[in-house]
């Protein structure tokens, strides 16, 4: 599967594939609904979401770098505790660089700084994707990972602060007769956030297949070859077959 | 042929009800504490009502409109969710109140989850609570021109007295349904009489508070103390009209009565023992939820099954 996806990797460009794959095609919050913890949390204000996000990707970055790195030298066995360490450690530096540099973002996030360790976006690229391929490409995914989870809690943050305080990164820009819907700033309204728009982006995503677009969800370890593909979930199959049947039907009338 | 030759799969005896039958008794039978409210409250009241039941029905035309999906605004269900979504308002609550409301009842707590029949909570609790936690303010501001100062209930957790011939009258700050005792179980006796509901629920969810308020209320077995509890606040309402929702109660006889235990000790809780003065709403979206578990435990024994061991 590895050999596959290297060569797959190397025919189109690396760099951009792995940031589109992550932002939109595979984004952590929004298609792979990864990471709901801090989702849920800490997107209380754009600003929050932006700096959970950005500092998810440094960790994820970093990580997935060193994880391809050691790829051959850890044990297969042991390979999920290795993980941790790194990521472990990787989390501390940017937890003390936060607390010492951005203060009111370090108080702002709280626990949740430290919990990214255990956060299932970079265990899951670190296991799916950096284990199993090489260097450059993994740093990009990581990259795009975090870009993706960036702008997904930039997005939810900005809608639950809109709605429940009226501001957008603090800047007041709805009427004054705006009465903030507080709780939008709660944990409900999370949930209320991240369900629409997760409804919304299928929804775009379903109009740009249609127009021929191909914005299928491809796995990381997809080789185009449908036929013997067994995601029977993939979009992209699922109007290839279409295409096949449209076709023998044309045949047939001729 | 005669018609006894027919061949067909049951149900073979059909009642003559249909939805929009009962939904339209449920609004009769509203009508009174309706009116209580709007003689009460005055004309703004009225203009609440109307404007709540309105965006309720838009909101359900639009969305079924929009998702091309068959139009169901004529079985009076959005009317009910809208009348029984304004008479849990303030009177002092501005239009707009009733306008968000009314949209998040129907869009996001009936359409949502595919339309009548299909909602796990009740549409028009749903909204009150969603209302109550975003704008607290508002919502637990009962100022108005017939009324100032707290309501029977919240005086009644500060320890002051209450005058019980009022709040069983009506004549008490409050939302605007919730206030007159006496129209809302003449609401209810009609529902009753036209077989639209029983007295399971209601029954055991007002039997079981008064048990809970004179076992932990602290004052014993103090009966203007318990009358005042069963007849202040949303008691009533929510009991008849609303813990009897077909949708989002248990259908197992058993888990009726559960259900209404379940609402009376929640309901308790939350008052005697929670912040706030009011609990009803709360008890009984957490009893929508808990529905799916009760009827699963008090599932009937199919005939011929179990019995005893030979």
């Amino acid at each position: 599967m590895s050999q596959i996806d290297e060569k797959e990797v190397k025919r189109e460009n690396p760099v951009a594939e792995r940031l589109i794959n992550g932002i939109v095609k595979e984004n952590p919050t929004f298609v792979l609904m990864l990471g709901m913890c801090p989702t849920l949390a800490v997107t209380t204000s754009a600003i929050n979401g932006l700096g959970m996000g950005l500092t998810t990707m440094v960790v994820l970055a970093l990580s997935n770098v060193f994880i391809s790195l050691l790829r051959n030298i850890i044990p297969d066995k042991v390979r999920i505790p290795a993980f941790i360490v790194i990521i472990a450690s990787f989390v501390t530096m940017v937890e003390l660089l936060l607390q010492g540099f951005l203060p009111f973002l370090y108080d702002a996030l709280g626990i949740y700084i430290p919990l990214i360790v255990v956060n299932c976006i970079i265990l899951g690229r670190a296991e799916a994707y950096a284990y199993k391929n090489p260097v450059i490409p993994s740093l990009f995914d990581g990259i795009g990972m975090g870009l993706g989870f960036s702008v997904a809690l930039t997005c939810i943050g900005a809608v639950r602060e809109l709605l429940g305080a009226g501001e957008i990164f603090g800047i007041h820009v709805m009427p004054d007769s705006f009465v903030p819907v507080s709780i939008f700033i709660m944990a409900p309204g999370a949930f209320f956030v991240l369900a629409t728009l997760t409804a919304i982006q299928n929804k775009v995503k379903i109009i740009g297949e249609r127009k021929g677009k191909d914005m299928s969800k491809i796995q990381s370890g997809c080789n185009s070859d449908c036929m013997n593909c067994a995601d029977t979930g993939c979009a992209k199959r699922l109007i290839d077959n279409k295409n096949e049947t449209a076709g023998e039907e044309e045949k047939n009338n001729a | 042929m005669s018609d006894l030759m027919k061949v067909s799969s049951n149900p073979h005896v059909r009642s003559k009800s249909t939805t929009a039958s009962i939904m339209l008794t449920v609004v009769i039978a509203l009508l009174p504490a309706a009116g209580f409210g709007i003689y009460n409250f005055g004309p703004k009241a009225l203009l609440l009502i109307l404007v709540t039941v309105a965006s309720t029905v838009a909101t359900e035309f639009a969305f079924e409109k929009i998702c091309k999906k068959k139009v169901t605004i004529g079985d009076y269900s959005a009317v009910v969710t809208g009348l029984l979504l304004a008479l849990n308002l303030p009177v002092s609550a501005p239009w707009w109140i009733g306008v968000v409301g009314g949209v998040f009842a129907i869009l996001v707590v009936k359409m949502l989850f595919g339309g009548i029949g299909q909602n796990f909570m009740n549409p028009a609790l749903g909204a009150r609570c969603f209302l109550l936690i975003s704008f607290t303010s508002i919502m637990t501001n009962f100022d108005c021109d017939a009324y100032t100062g707290a309501t029977p209930l919240a005086n009644l957790k500060s320890g002051e007295s209450v005058n019980i011939l009022d709040m069983v009258i009506g004549r008490t700050a409050g939302t605007i349904g919730e206030t007159s005792m006496i129209a809302i179980v003449i609401g209810a006796c009609i529902l009753i009489l036209f077989g639209i509901i029983d007295l399971r629920i209601p029954g055991t969810y007002i039997v079981t508070l008064a048990v809970f308020v004179t076992l932990f209320g602290g004052r014993g077995f103090d009966w203007p103390y318990i009358s005042a509890h069963l007849s202040g606040g949303g008691l009533m309402l929510g009991a008849f009209f609303m813990a009897t929702d077909y949708v989002t109660r248990p259908i197992t006889k058993n888990g009726q009565y559960l259900y209404g235990v379940l609402l009376g000790v929640l309901t308790g809780i939350f008052r005697i023992f929670g912040p706030s003065a009011e609990g009803v709403s709360y008890a009984i979206i957490i009893g929508n939820l808990l529905v799916p578990l009760i009827e699963k435990i008090t599932l009937p024994k199919a005939f011929g099954k179990g019995g005893e061991k030979a």
